[in-house]
């Protein structure tokens, strides 16, 4: 397994910072980790610690990974990711719930499912199965980072727009009337599909790649 | 009776896990391109939820409870959950091709798919009986394969007279189309509550 061939052309940490970040943030060009990003921020506090969470969980998943990677079975690993993956989600899991029951309670049953967001699977699967871990380590920080970015945003819209407050403190004058879709599903839905359009077209050159593993998998077999 | 059946409706209904939990959505918008993907997913996803939300229910009341060790609870219900697609996978591929076959991809990649983790954990949260989770996860997944479904079909339709801008292709416009489904489905509030 020793062999560079399958290692990607870059290797300089700021082209990954850039490339997590912005030019393939997981969440706005690939349509990963979409559930999470969706279903926890209707106020900014839970946007805040998902991503932290999400980007604690995606840097120690990622430097395990990588660490192990040539132990791990090829045909075994999705369930070693899985496994390793799930003792860190645990973690976070018993210290919110320790530290900060209220959080806890609201995200409810979305802070375990850290465990099958895509977008860890897919950079222990990506990039942290094929490469050493300081790079993946950067990779993990630049994608966890960009999925947060996308999360603060999303967040912050939404409970502005939603019960007119940032972080519980009201920032709308008295004439203002709560939009209540924005706090449940269809007004997160219609917000990422505006920044994901915002984003594209800023980003303009880079061709709409027709992202998701998933679909690729299916257009390989069909 | 009753109970049960109020639960299967609504977790079709009012409670869909892919419109109001926003649960399973890298499936949702990865292969929702045709009916024909669309209607495989879905009823992969139905055959692996009830199977592994029971199979679930069952170790965590019966192991996990009585020896107190909750706490690995997540680990069991991901490994349990990976096991059961192998198995399953398996067992198809010898005795049942044909099945094997209309189910081709969708079975690996449903081991990622948060609606699966989602089902049982939510099982777990509101303490369901054996025979409301089995309706739980049933009524679930069935609301699962509509919502792709849906979501699929506008898309085939979408793909002949649409003229989407650049910005949009892709996931963007999908994640319209399960708002305004999203929607769609807030209107059945109130019909029964879980």
């Amino acid at each position: 397994m020793a062999s560079n061939w399958y290692r990607l052309a870059y290797t300089k940490p700021y082209v990954l910072l850039k490339d997590g970040i912005w030019r393939k943030n997981s969440v706005i060009s690939s349509a990963l980790g979409i559930c999470s990003a969706l279903a926890v921020t209707n106020r900014l506090e839970n946007g805040i610690a998902m991503g932290l969470s999400v980007i604690f969980v995606v840097m120690v998943a990622s430097i395990t990974t990588s660490a192990i990677r040539e132990y791990i079975p090829l045909r075994l690993r999705m369930i070693t990711f899985m496994v390793i993956i799930s003792t860190f989600v645990i973690t976070i899991d018993l210290f919110f719930q320790v530290y900060y029951t209220g959080i806890s309670r609201a995200l409810g049953p979305y802070l375990p499912l850290i465990i099958t967001n895509c977008l860890i699977m897919g950079r222990c699967e990506a990039f942290a199965f094929k490469n050493p871990p300081n790079f993946s380590l950067v990779d993990a920080l630049s994608h966890g980072l960009g999925y947060t970015f996308t999360l603060l945003v999303l967040s912050a819209v939404r409970e502005v727009l939603a019960f007119g407050t940032l972080l519980n403190i009201s920032v709308v004058g008295e004439a203002w009337t709560n939009w209540n879709v924005m706090a449940m599903a269809p007004g997160g839905f219609f917000l990422l599909a505006i920044i994901v359009m915002i984003v594209r077209t800023i980003q303009g050159d880079i061709e709409v790649t027709d992202t998701a593993p998933a679909e690729e998998a299916v257009n390989e077999t069909a | 009776m009753g109970d049960t059946f109020n639960i299967f409706l609504a977790s079709i209904l009012t409670n869909n896990i892919a419109l109001v939990y926003i649960l399973g959505m890298c499936p949702a918008i990865g292969v929702s391109k045709s009916i024909r993907t669309a209607v495989g997913m879905g009823s992969a996803v139905i055959f692996v939820v009830t199977l592994t939300s029971v199979i679930n229910w069952l170790i965590y009341n019966l192991f996990l409870i009585p020896t107190e060790s909750e706490i690995i609870a997540l680990m069991v219900f991901i490994i349990t959950i990976a096991a059961t697609v192998q198995f399953v996978e398996m067992l198809l591929e010898k005795y049942i091709p044909t099945l094997y076959m209309g189910f081709g991809v969708f079975l690996p990649l449903i081991t990622v798919n948060c609606a699966v983790l989602g089902v049982t954990l939510f099982m777990v949260l509101r303490e369901y009986t054996f025979t409301q989770t089995f309706f739980f996860a049933l009524g679930s997944s069935v609301g699962f394969f509509l919502a792709i479904t849906l979501v699929a079909g506008i898309r085939e339709k979408l793909d002949n007279i649409g003229d989407i801008p650049k910005g949009l292709q892709g996931p963007g416009i999908v994640m319209i189309i399960l708002g305004i489904l999203a929607l769609g489905f807030m209107g059945f509030e109130g019909m029964v509550a879980l």
